[in-house]
Protein backbone atom coordinates (compact mmCIF):
# COMPACT_ATOMS: atom_id res chain seq x y z
CA UNK A 1 0.00 0.00 0.00
CA UNK A 2 1.10 3.57 -0.66
CA UNK A 3 0.36 6.66 1.33
CA UNK A 4 0.74 10.06 -0.28
CA UNK A 5 1.09 12.83 2.28
CA UNK A 6 0.92 16.48 1.25
CA UNK A 7 2.13 19.06 3.73
CA UNK A 8 1.41 22.77 3.30
CA UNK A 9 1.67 25.86 5.44
CA UNK A 10 -1.74 26.62 6.96
CA UNK A 11 -4.06 29.12 5.28
CA UNK A 12 -3.31 32.48 6.82
CA UNK A 13 0.35 31.62 7.45
CA UNK A 14 2.34 33.61 4.89
CA UNK A 15 4.24 31.22 2.58
CA UNK A 16 7.55 32.87 1.54
CA UNK A 17 8.29 30.25 -1.14
CA UNK A 18 4.79 30.51 -2.60
CA UNK A 19 5.12 34.28 -2.71
CA UNK A 20 8.48 34.08 -4.53
CA UNK A 21 7.13 31.58 -7.08
CA UNK A 22 4.05 33.75 -7.61
CA UNK A 23 6.27 36.75 -8.23
CA UNK A 24 8.47 34.80 -10.68
CA UNK A 25 5.43 33.52 -12.61
CA UNK A 26 4.15 37.08 -12.87
CA UNK A 27 7.53 38.24 -14.20
CA UNK A 28 7.34 35.52 -16.87
CA UNK A 29 3.99 36.82 -18.05
CA UNK A 30 1.70 34.29 -16.34
CA UNK A 31 -0.66 36.96 -15.13
CA UNK A 32 -3.60 34.63 -14.44
CA UNK A 33 -2.11 33.29 -11.19
CA UNK A 34 -3.88 34.63 -8.12
CA UNK A 35 -2.07 32.73 -5.37
CA UNK A 36 0.68 30.10 -5.01
CA UNK A 37 1.31 27.73 -2.11
CA UNK A 38 4.45 25.58 -2.10
CA UNK A 39 4.31 22.41 -0.05
CA UNK A 40 6.01 19.05 0.10
CA UNK A 41 4.91 15.57 -0.76
CA UNK A 42 6.00 12.53 1.21
CA UNK A 43 5.32 9.12 -0.34
CA UNK A 44 5.33 6.10 1.96
CA UNK A 45 5.25 2.44 1.02
CA UNK A 46 3.71 0.56 3.89
CA UNK A 47 2.25 -2.70 5.07
CA UNK A 48 -1.24 -2.51 6.51
CA UNK A 49 -4.30 -4.74 6.95
CA UNK A 50 -6.70 -2.20 5.51
CA UNK A 51 -6.78 1.26 3.99
CA UNK A 52 -8.51 2.52 7.10
CA UNK A 53 -5.76 1.16 9.34
CA UNK A 54 -3.09 2.62 7.06
CA UNK A 55 -4.72 6.01 7.16
CA UNK A 56 -4.91 5.95 10.96
CA UNK A 57 -1.23 5.01 11.20
CA UNK A 58 -0.11 7.71 8.74
CA UNK A 59 -2.19 10.28 10.57
CA UNK A 60 -0.20 9.46 13.72
CA UNK A 61 3.05 9.86 11.73
CA UNK A 62 1.91 13.27 10.51
CA UNK A 63 1.02 14.46 13.99
CA UNK A 64 4.31 13.17 15.43
CA UNK A 65 6.88 13.98 12.78
CA UNK A 66 5.85 14.60 9.18
CA UNK A 67 4.05 17.91 9.78
CA UNK A 68 4.54 20.66 12.33
CA UNK A 69 0.90 21.34 13.12
CA UNK A 70 1.75 24.72 14.64
CA UNK A 71 2.16 26.05 11.09
CA UNK A 72 1.34 23.20 8.71
CA UNK A 73 -1.73 21.29 7.51
CA UNK A 74 -1.53 17.89 5.88
CA UNK A 75 -3.64 15.64 3.71
CA UNK A 76 -3.36 11.86 3.37
CA UNK A 77 -4.25 9.77 0.35
CA UNK A 78 -4.00 5.98 0.58
CA UNK A 79 -3.67 4.02 -2.67
CA UNK A 80 -3.52 0.25 -3.14
CA UNK B 1 30.28 25.76 36.57
CA UNK B 2 29.59 22.90 34.22
CA UNK B 3 28.07 23.70 30.82
CA UNK B 4 26.89 20.79 28.68
CA UNK B 5 26.54 21.01 24.88
CA UNK B 6 24.74 18.25 22.96
CA UNK B 7 26.17 17.36 19.57
CA UNK B 8 23.99 15.99 16.76
CA UNK B 9 25.10 14.83 13.32
CA UNK B 10 25.33 18.14 11.45
CA UNK B 11 25.89 20.38 14.47
CA UNK B 12 28.66 22.86 13.68
CA UNK B 13 28.66 25.50 16.44
CA UNK B 14 29.54 23.22 19.36
CA UNK B 15 33.23 24.15 19.38
CA UNK B 16 32.60 27.92 19.10
CA UNK B 17 30.15 27.59 21.98
CA UNK B 18 32.65 25.59 24.03
CA UNK B 19 35.35 28.18 23.26
CA UNK B 20 33.09 31.00 24.43
CA UNK B 21 32.28 29.41 27.80
CA UNK B 22 35.86 28.28 28.37
CA UNK B 23 36.95 31.84 27.54
CA UNK B 24 34.66 32.93 30.38
CA UNK B 25 36.39 30.43 32.67
CA UNK B 26 33.97 27.53 32.86
CA UNK B 27 34.03 23.78 32.28
CA UNK B 28 32.36 22.56 29.14
CA UNK B 29 31.41 19.04 28.19
CA UNK B 30 30.17 18.08 24.73
CA UNK B 31 27.79 15.11 24.82
CA UNK B 32 26.69 12.88 21.94
CA UNK B 33 23.07 12.82 20.77
CA UNK B 34 22.76 9.12 21.56
CA UNK B 35 23.50 9.68 25.25
CA UNK B 36 20.45 9.07 27.37
CA UNK B 37 21.39 11.20 30.36
CA UNK B 38 22.99 14.57 31.03
CA UNK B 39 25.90 14.68 33.53
CA UNK B 40 24.67 14.96 37.13
CA UNK B 41 26.51 18.22 37.88
CA UNK B 42 25.19 20.13 34.84
CA UNK B 43 24.46 23.83 35.53
CA UNK B 44 23.42 24.83 32.02
CA UNK B 45 22.66 23.05 28.74
CA UNK B 46 23.33 24.94 25.52
CA UNK B 47 21.81 23.42 22.38
CA UNK B 48 24.15 24.78 19.71
CA UNK B 49 23.73 25.97 16.12
CA UNK B 50 24.31 24.07 12.92
CA UNK B 51 22.29 21.81 10.68
CA UNK B 52 21.29 18.85 12.83
CA UNK B 53 20.33 15.91 10.61
CA UNK B 54 20.93 18.12 7.56
CA UNK B 55 17.80 20.16 8.37
CA UNK B 56 15.88 17.35 6.64
CA UNK B 57 12.08 17.61 6.75
CA UNK B 58 12.22 20.79 8.92
CA UNK B 59 15.04 22.35 10.93
CA UNK B 60 15.22 20.54 14.27
CA UNK B 61 12.41 18.10 13.44
CA UNK B 62 14.53 14.96 13.63
CA UNK B 63 16.93 16.05 16.39
CA UNK B 64 13.88 16.40 18.59
CA UNK B 65 13.55 12.61 18.79
CA UNK B 66 17.17 11.83 19.71
CA UNK B 67 17.78 10.24 23.13
CA UNK B 68 19.65 13.27 24.51
CA UNK B 69 16.64 15.52 23.85
CA UNK B 70 14.50 13.38 26.14
CA UNK B 71 17.10 13.87 28.87
CA UNK B 72 17.27 17.62 28.15
CA UNK B 73 13.50 17.91 28.36
CA UNK B 74 13.50 16.12 31.71
CA UNK B 75 16.32 18.41 32.89
CA UNK B 76 14.27 21.49 31.93
CA UNK B 77 11.10 20.05 33.49
CA UNK B 78 13.08 19.87 36.75
CA UNK B 79 13.88 23.58 36.49
CA UNK B 80 17.31 23.28 34.83
CA UNK B 81 18.46 26.09 32.53
CA UNK B 82 18.48 25.40 28.78
CA UNK B 83 19.58 27.82 26.06
CA UNK B 84 19.03 27.11 22.34
CA UNK B 85 21.04 29.11 19.81
CA UNK B 86 19.96 29.20 16.14
CA UNK B 87 19.44 25.52 15.19
CA UNK B 88 19.26 24.89 18.95
CA UNK B 89 16.32 27.32 19.12
CA UNK B 90 14.68 25.49 16.20
CA UNK B 91 15.13 22.17 18.02
CA UNK B 92 13.54 23.57 21.20
CA UNK B 93 10.56 24.81 19.14
CA UNK B 94 10.12 21.43 17.44
CA UNK B 95 10.37 19.79 20.89
CA UNK B 96 7.56 22.08 22.14
CA UNK B 97 9.88 23.26 24.92
CA UNK B 98 9.25 26.75 23.51
CA UNK B 99 6.05 27.93 21.76
CA UNK B 100 5.77 28.74 18.03
CA UNK B 101 7.58 27.52 14.91
CA UNK B 102 10.14 28.63 12.33
CA UNK B 103 9.52 29.28 8.63
CA UNK B 104 11.91 30.03 5.78
CA UNK B 105 13.19 33.61 5.82
CA UNK B 106 10.77 35.91 4.04
CA UNK B 107 13.28 36.70 1.28
CA UNK B 108 14.31 32.99 1.09
CA UNK B 109 17.97 33.96 1.52
CA UNK B 110 20.47 32.62 4.01
CA UNK B 111 21.18 35.80 5.98
CA UNK B 112 24.64 36.05 7.56
CA UNK B 113 25.62 39.41 9.07
CA UNK B 114 25.92 41.44 12.24
CA UNK B 115 22.49 42.45 13.50
CA UNK B 116 21.37 44.87 16.21
CA UNK B 117 18.98 43.51 18.80
CA UNK B 118 16.86 45.25 21.38
CA UNK B 119 16.57 43.75 24.86
CA UNK B 120 12.81 43.67 25.48
CA UNK B 121 12.96 42.09 28.91
CA UNK B 122 16.05 41.63 31.08
CA UNK B 123 14.14 40.27 34.06
CA UNK B 124 15.36 36.72 33.50
CA UNK B 125 18.46 34.63 34.08
CA UNK B 126 19.68 34.90 30.47
CA UNK B 127 19.60 38.70 30.04
CA UNK B 128 20.00 39.83 33.65
CA UNK B 129 23.41 41.42 32.87
CA UNK B 130 21.76 43.56 30.17
CA UNK B 131 19.28 46.43 30.56
CA UNK B 132 15.76 46.44 29.13
CA UNK B 133 15.85 48.70 26.06
CA UNK B 134 19.57 48.19 25.53
CA UNK B 135 20.83 47.63 21.95
CA UNK B 136 23.25 44.74 21.34
CA UNK B 137 25.26 43.85 18.25
CA UNK B 138 25.26 40.08 17.61
CA UNK B 139 25.79 38.06 14.40
CA UNK B 140 22.96 36.13 12.77
CA UNK B 141 23.38 33.29 10.24
CA UNK B 142 20.26 31.39 9.24
CA UNK B 143 17.80 30.55 6.46
CA UNK B 144 14.90 29.63 8.74
CA UNK B 145 14.56 32.35 11.34
CA UNK B 146 11.12 33.58 10.38
CA UNK B 147 9.49 33.03 13.76
CA UNK B 148 5.75 32.41 13.70
CA UNK B 149 3.21 32.08 16.46
CA UNK B 150 -0.56 32.44 16.16
CA UNK B 151 -2.31 35.52 17.63
CA UNK B 152 -3.35 34.04 20.96
CA UNK B 153 0.10 32.56 21.52
CA UNK B 154 1.72 35.91 20.75
CA UNK B 155 -0.56 37.66 23.23
CA UNK B 156 0.44 35.10 25.88
CA UNK B 157 4.13 35.74 25.16
CA UNK B 158 3.62 39.45 25.80
CA UNK B 159 1.42 38.92 28.86
CA UNK B 160 4.11 36.76 30.48
CA UNK B 161 7.10 38.87 29.39
CA UNK B 162 8.46 36.04 27.25
CA UNK B 163 9.53 38.21 24.29
CA UNK B 164 13.18 38.82 25.18
CA UNK B 165 14.90 40.12 22.04
CA UNK B 166 13.76 41.83 18.84
CA UNK B 167 15.64 42.77 15.65
CA UNK B 168 16.34 46.49 15.26
CA UNK B 169 18.78 49.00 13.75
CA UNK B 170 21.50 50.74 15.77
CA UNK B 171 18.99 53.35 16.99
CA UNK B 172 16.53 50.73 18.17
CA UNK B 173 14.06 51.09 15.30
CA UNK B 174 12.59 47.82 14.03
CA UNK B 175 14.77 46.22 11.34
CA UNK B 176 13.64 42.76 10.41
CA UNK B 177 16.07 40.47 8.53
CA UNK B 178 13.80 37.43 8.14
CA UNK B 179 10.10 38.33 8.43
CA UNK B 180 9.62 37.05 11.98
CA UNK B 181 6.42 38.06 13.70
CA UNK B 182 6.84 41.39 15.59
CA UNK B 183 10.59 41.27 14.78
CA UNK B 184 11.07 38.59 17.43
CA UNK B 185 14.63 37.26 17.72
CA UNK B 186 14.48 35.48 21.09
CA UNK B 187 11.95 34.18 23.61
CA UNK B 188 11.72 32.08 26.76
CA UNK B 189 9.19 29.65 28.19
CA UNK B 190 6.64 30.58 30.83
CA UNK B 191 8.82 29.27 33.69
CA UNK B 192 11.78 31.32 32.37
CA UNK B 193 14.27 28.51 32.42
CA UNK B 194 14.25 27.62 28.69
CA UNK B 195 15.55 30.25 26.27
CA UNK B 196 15.91 30.39 22.50
CA UNK B 197 17.33 32.92 20.09
CA UNK B 198 18.40 32.95 16.43
CA UNK B 199 21.45 35.26 16.85
CA UNK B 200 24.80 33.81 17.93
CA UNK B 201 26.09 35.35 21.18
CA UNK B 202 28.98 32.84 21.19
CA UNK B 203 30.31 34.57 18.04
CA UNK B 204 30.38 37.98 19.75
CA UNK B 205 32.75 37.54 22.67
CA UNK B 206 35.84 39.41 21.46
CA UNK B 207 35.98 42.94 20.01
CA UNK B 208 38.51 41.78 17.42
CA UNK B 209 35.63 39.83 15.85
CA UNK B 210 33.36 42.87 15.73
CA UNK B 211 31.56 42.78 19.08
CA UNK B 212 31.76 41.40 22.58
CA UNK B 213 28.13 42.04 23.45
CA UNK B 214 27.60 38.27 23.58
CA UNK B 215 29.65 38.06 26.78
CA UNK B 216 26.96 39.79 28.83
CA UNK B 217 24.34 37.42 27.46
CA UNK B 218 26.26 34.23 28.23
CA UNK B 219 27.46 35.55 31.59
CA UNK B 220 23.87 35.88 32.79
CA UNK B 221 23.81 32.13 33.31
CA UNK B 222 27.08 32.03 35.19
CA UNK B 223 27.38 32.57 38.91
Amino acid sequence: MKAIVNVYLKEGVLDPQGKAVHHALGALGFSSVENVRVGKQIVLDLKAESMHEAEKEVEKMCETLLANTVIEDYSIEIVQ
Amino acid sequence: MRIVIPQFPGTNCEFDTRYAFEHLGHDVQIVWHEDETVPADTDLIVVPGGFSYGDYLRSGAIARFSPIMKAIKAYADNGGYVLGICNGFQILLESHMLPGAMKRNENLHFVSKHQYLKVENSNNRFLRKCKTGEILNIPIAHAEGNYFIEKEGLARLYDNGQVLLTYCDENGNPDNPNGSVDNIAGICNEKRNVFGLMPHPERAIETVLGSNDGVRMLEGFLS
